[in-house]
């Protein structure tokens, strides 16, 4: 026992932490400063398209953040062997690959969202998000990390399509995961407001999260 | 090295192998899997217009014990080989793909809806109905009542009609409305069944008692005339496809 004890010891000497400091703003940095929705705003696109329920949002993000997880891990991993004359095409064929993979998954177990999710699980390939990582992380740093950002981007895009996708359910269908809450607490003629099914609705709850957001952080774009 | 035309020849190569065994083995570990949801999905549609379907229900096997399928031609008649000769199965044959032909070529799929008690009674005929929405495609089944004139129910379902407004075709507050509703005016001519402009009843129970007496139109949606006329046009050119065979079996 104390052997071994002695031997972990040391080996947290030489190695960084798994969760060091520098690791945990991989994760926290995308939450909220440097959101890619908010802050970078990238994948807008899905972001207003998926948003309209919260089911198909839920495994929307998922999708991605497996996506942005593994395409960042292998990337990272052949990053040394990758010529960089192809390095978007390999990156892009990495990602394709797993976002087929996910669809395929999909289709096979659960159609009913493979139904509703239709086109825009595909579209995910074209998801700056998933892209940008690959290009500004993951080529030149070690695979662990990148798995970390990865991570940190992945669940900074579904905190906030999740945030979105609330509102819009809860306005626009008087629901919540399909259970009706206005119903529920007694409010038997809450009116539905259709703007919030329409993208418009989307933008609106985006632009508000983005306002209370910045004013927090005094984020300001030059 | 890494930067030598021959390096990135290899190096394509061998991702597009890799890449390409991978997706083709998961395409084929998983073809099992999504051919059952699909099944599922196509039988859950097809009884959903006779039935409720409540999640758990074992869709497959009251699909085995109540329904009995056949294909019929323009003419009525039944066809059960296809141009290969081999048997064919209604369940297989794919609307979708039927309706891109000139329509006297198409075969249409009658789906029999069997008595619980009776297996030799017909309760209702499922028929598949096709079109265009606004947007995409539309589709669904549509039940009707032994007499072959009433409809029992009707599902429908959509690609791409817009969330809140022609969407709704998919939900049971529109396809309630169809219930009870008759193909065949007074003078027994068909004239299909009619969704109106707006909604006069203001949706849920409203708009079944505003057209109450009304037994050719159903109350419309608002802000959705333009897939209302979509559901509309298929309704009547599908069941005007299926009267050669209504009149055989009437």
């Amino acid at each position: 026992m104390s052997t071994e004890t002695l031997v972990q010891e040391k080996k947290e000497v030489k190695t960084e932490a798994w969760f060091s400091k520098r690791r945990k703003r991989f994760i926290t940095d995308p939450l909220n400063e440097d959101n890619p929705i908010t802050v970078q705003v990238l994948g807008i696109c899905s972001a207003l398209a998926i948003t309209i329920k919260m089911e198909p949002t839920l495994i929307m993000s998922i999708a991605v953040v497996f996506v942005v997880v593994f395409s960042n891990l292998i990337i990272s991993l052949i990053r040394n062997l990758i010529p960089n004359r192809v390095r978007i095409i390999v990156q892009l064929a990495v990602i394709a690959t797993l976002v087929t993979l996910v669809s395929e998954l999909l289709k096979a177990y659960n159609y009913e969202m493979y139904k509703v999710l239709g086109a825009f699980v595909g579209l995910i390939i074209t998801n700056c998000i998933v892209m940008g990582r690959l290009e500004a992380f993951a080529m030149g740093n070690k695979p662990y990390d990148s798995m970390l950002d990865g991570l940190g981007s992945g669940l900074g895009y579904a905190w906030i399509i999740l945030t979105v996708a609330f509102f819009r359910e809860l306005f626009g269908s008087g629901s919540v995961f399909g259970f009706e809450v206005f119903k529920a607490i007694g409010i038997e003629n809450m009116p539905n407001n259709s703007l919030m099914v329409d993208s418009i609705g989307a933008f609106m709850v985006l632009g508000i999260i983005i306002w209370i957001q910045r004013s927090k952080t005094g984020y300001v774009e030059h | 090295m890494r930067q030598s035309n021959g390096y990135i020849l290899t190096f394509t190569a061998i991702m597009t192998i890799a890449v390409g065994g991978i997706l083709a083995a998961a395409n084929q570990l998983l073809m099992p899997a999504q051919k059952k949801s699909i099944e599922l999905d196509t039988k859950t549609q097809i009884l959903k217009a006779v039935m409720t379907i409540n999640p758990g229900d074992d869709v497959l096997k009251l699909y085995d014990q109540r329904i009995s399928s056949l294909v019929v031609d323009i003419k009525g008649e039944e066809v059960t080989s296809n141009a290969k000769g081999e048997k064919l199965e209604a369940e297989a044959v794919d609307v979708a793909k039927e309706y891109k032909k000139e329509y006297k070529e198409r075969l249409f799929p009658v789906f029999r809806f069997m008595d619980e008690n009776d297996p030799t009674k017909v309760d209702a005929y499922i028929v598949p109905v096709y079109g265009a929405g606004l947007w995409d495609k539309i589709w669904g089944f549509v039940a009707i009542n032994n007499d072959l004139k009433t409809i029992t129910g009707v599902s429908f379902a959509h690609k791409g009609e817009t969330p809140g407004l022609g969407a709704r075709i998919s939900e049971a507050d529109i396809q309630s409305r169809y219930v009870g509703k008759s193909m065949y005016d007074e003078n027994d001519r068909f004239v299909s069944i009619v969704m109106k402009k707006g909604e006069i009843g203001g949706g849920g129970e409203g708009s079944i008692a505003a057209f109450s007496s009304d037994t050719n139109h159903v109350d419309g949606m608002s802000g959705a005339t333009l897939t209302a006329n979509g559901v509309n046009s298929m309704l009547k050119k599908y069941l005007d496809y299926y009267q050669k065979y209504f009149n055989k079996v009437k």
